[in-house]
């Protein structure tokens, strides 16, 4: 694997402002939940994962799923800037001539697995984890959850799994932003005290601030070397970045709807239109 | 005639695969002594999985083993499996992640359980999934050659298995095609098309219209999907009408699949037997069989009533 040497906050920008070009071109996706799991985003594929764009299919590569997958113009920039795919094609999002479906698609090089309908990617990732340990190479992998996605029984089944094989190689990170479709998850459905709930399914929990990238690498060595799969919950703001986006529901599936809220946008995120 | 459990065949030769195959692995959502997977669990401990009671855990898990090369195979009752259609259809079907659902349990031979245990919708659920493959063997060969196929399929595929044992007709040196019917008997009056214990039923029903002078083809059809076209068509032309017999609902099954062939080719009648927009109900299994108007004698009356109208329509 390529030793990187970059600037984190740069890149993250970068995929930033990339999630807030795609769904004003496309005049549809999710910005909000996008721009909260930037950070996460940036440190796994520029720091954390061995992973190689040359060599997208390696049987020893790290693993991701993004089983919170309306997310996917935080994914697709990612691997568009780190190399699997060239950025000119991000244009292309959820239009009827480009390989980058609405939701997360494994047609897209460097996606794992197709996502989207909540829930599933964990146990998917238990399955992945499975077939690691079998074939007795030690790569990780790792999923990425939405807090409302917790809601979903799929995952505390698949939480139980992990437990009992006891799957040190996978590691499961929680975009903790509180808010869902419909509103904050306080009120939707609240979840009492999900550190203890997950602790007390057997699993390492750490929590963090997932907007800093100190914290974020650090939970994820840790989980690395963990006598027990880990959940790090990622305390992040819905939106981060862009004011108007910022802790507002409203932007959970909605593009910024003038061009000047989107030039606004854009310059919050570094760049002048 | 000599009757032979599926599951157990299952089972067994599912032992066989694993001993000559280290990548297949084996999950199951705590009936693995009722699915039979329970002899892969003794074999090869390392690699079977019970899931416990957690159905959509099971299937999300099977989709990350075969996205990772292993060569999964999904076992539970028929029932409990389409609680997790969805993860089916976005986990398994829309990856291509080749998973071997090979579920017991089907239909109405569940017997005593009831109604809560008899799915009769199934094969038409699995049916309508992109990318899956749907088969219903139809007795203790059938089952060992499906599940020999299913080693070495790139995409996913859908087997529904009895709890009730079947009779033995098909020869033993039978090889399952994907695609492919198998004419058990031919005919030229009728063409009667069948899956799963209704092929024995059929036969034996077209034994008994043979004495009364009528010429009944009997087709085992155990691939629903994808589904042998050119048998079927050949049929219509051939025979002129065809009753097809399974132990499903009449909406979304084998009768259905034949019935939009027959009417997109070569329009022929086609009567179907089966469930007819019903739950099934407590009783012996093969009780419910003339309970439901799905026996021997049922597949007679048809055959006669679909040459009476043969008949009619040859007055001149």
């Amino acid at each position: 694997m390529e030793t990187y040497q970059v600037d984190l906050s740069e890149i993250a920008l970068r995929i930033r402002r990339e999630i807030v070009r795609m769904v004003y071109s496309a005049q549809s996706g999710h910005p909000g939940g996008s721009l909260s799991i930037a950070d996460i985003l940036t440190v796994l594929y520029f720091k954390e994962m061995n992973i190689d764009p040359k060599n997208p299919t390696d049987p020893k590569r790290d693993r991701l799923i993004l089983s919170k997958g309306h997310a996917s113009p935080a994914l697709y920039a990612t691997l568009a800037i780190r190399g699997f795919f060239p950025i000119s094609e991000l244009s292309g999002f959820r239009k009827i001539d480009s390989h980058l479906e609405g939701h997360v698609s494994r047609e897209i090089p460097g996606v794992e697995v197709s996502t989207g309908s909540l829930g599933q990617g964990l146990g998917v990732g238990v399955g992945m984890a499975l077939a690691g340990r079998l074939d007795h190479l030690d790569y990780h992998i790792y999923v990425i959850l939405g807090d409302g996605e917790m809601e979903e029984g799929n995952v505390w089944e698949s939480l139980m799994a992990g437990y009992k094989y006891n799957l040190r190689n996978l590691t499961a990170i929680l975009d903790r932003n509180g808010i869902q479709l419909d509103g904050y998850t306080r009120d939707i459905m609240p979840l009492h005290d999900i550190h203890s709930m997950v602790e007390s399914f057997g699993w390492n929990v750490i929590e963090i601030d997932g907007h800093s990238f100190s914290e974020i690498e650090s939970a994820i060595e840790k989980s690395k070397t963990s006598e027990r799969p880990t959940f790090i919950i990622a305390n992040t703001v819905k939106g981060k970045g862009v004011d108007f986006m910022e802790n507002n529901p409203k932007y959970h599936g909605s593009p910024p709807e003038s061009e000047e809220l989107y030039r606004r946008a854009i310059s919050q995120l570094g760049e002048e239109l | 005639m000599k009757s032979e459990s599926l599951r157990d065949a299952y089972g067994k030769e599912l032992v066989k695969l694993g001993s000559k195959d280290a990548d297949i692995v084996v999950l199951d959502a705590d009936l693995s002594s009722s699915t039979k997977t329970g002899y892969f669990a003794n074999a090869f401990p390392d690699r079977f999985f019970n899931m416990g009671i957690s159905e959509q855990s099971m299937v999300t898990t099977a989709a990350g083993l075969a996205l990772s090369g292993k060569k999964p195979f999904v076992s539970t009752f028929a029932i409990f499996l389409t609680r997790t259609y969805e993860q089916i259809r976005q986990s398994v079907c829309y990856n291509n992640a080749p998973v071997r659902f090979v579920v017991t349990h089907g239909g109405i031979t569940v017997g005593e359980d009831g109604a809560t245990h008899q799915i009769v919708e199934d094969v038409g659920i699995m049916s309508g999934l992109p990318n899956m493959n749907v088969i219903v063997p139809s007795d203790s060969i059938e089952t060992r050659s499906v599940i020999d196929y299913l080693a070495n399929v790139d995409k996913p595929h859908y087997v529904r298995l009895s709890r009730e044992k079947f009779p033995v007709i098909n020869d033993e040196d039978y090889e399952f095609r994907i695609g492919k019917s198998i004419t058990m008997k031919d005919g030229t009056d009728l063409t009667i098309i069948a899956d799963g214990v209704m092929v024995s039923k059929s036969m034996e029903a077209a034994e008994q219209l043979k004495k009364q002078g009528i010429s009944a083809r009997v087709i085992n059809m155990p691939s629903i999907k994808p589904i042998d076209r050119d048998a079927i068509i050949r049929s219509a032309r051939e025979t002129g009408h065809i009753v097809t017999a399974e132990e499903h609902s009449v909406y979304n099954g084998l009768g259905s699949r034949v019935a939009e062939v027959v009417s997109e080719s070569y329009p022929v009648p086609v009567r179907r037997i089966g469930m007819r927009d019903t739950f099934g109900k407590s009783g012996k299994a093969w009780e419910l069989f003339s309970y439901f108007h799905m026996d021997v004698k049922d597949i007679i009356n048809e055959a006669m009533t679909c040459l009476e109208e043969k008949n009619y329509e040859n007055i001149p």
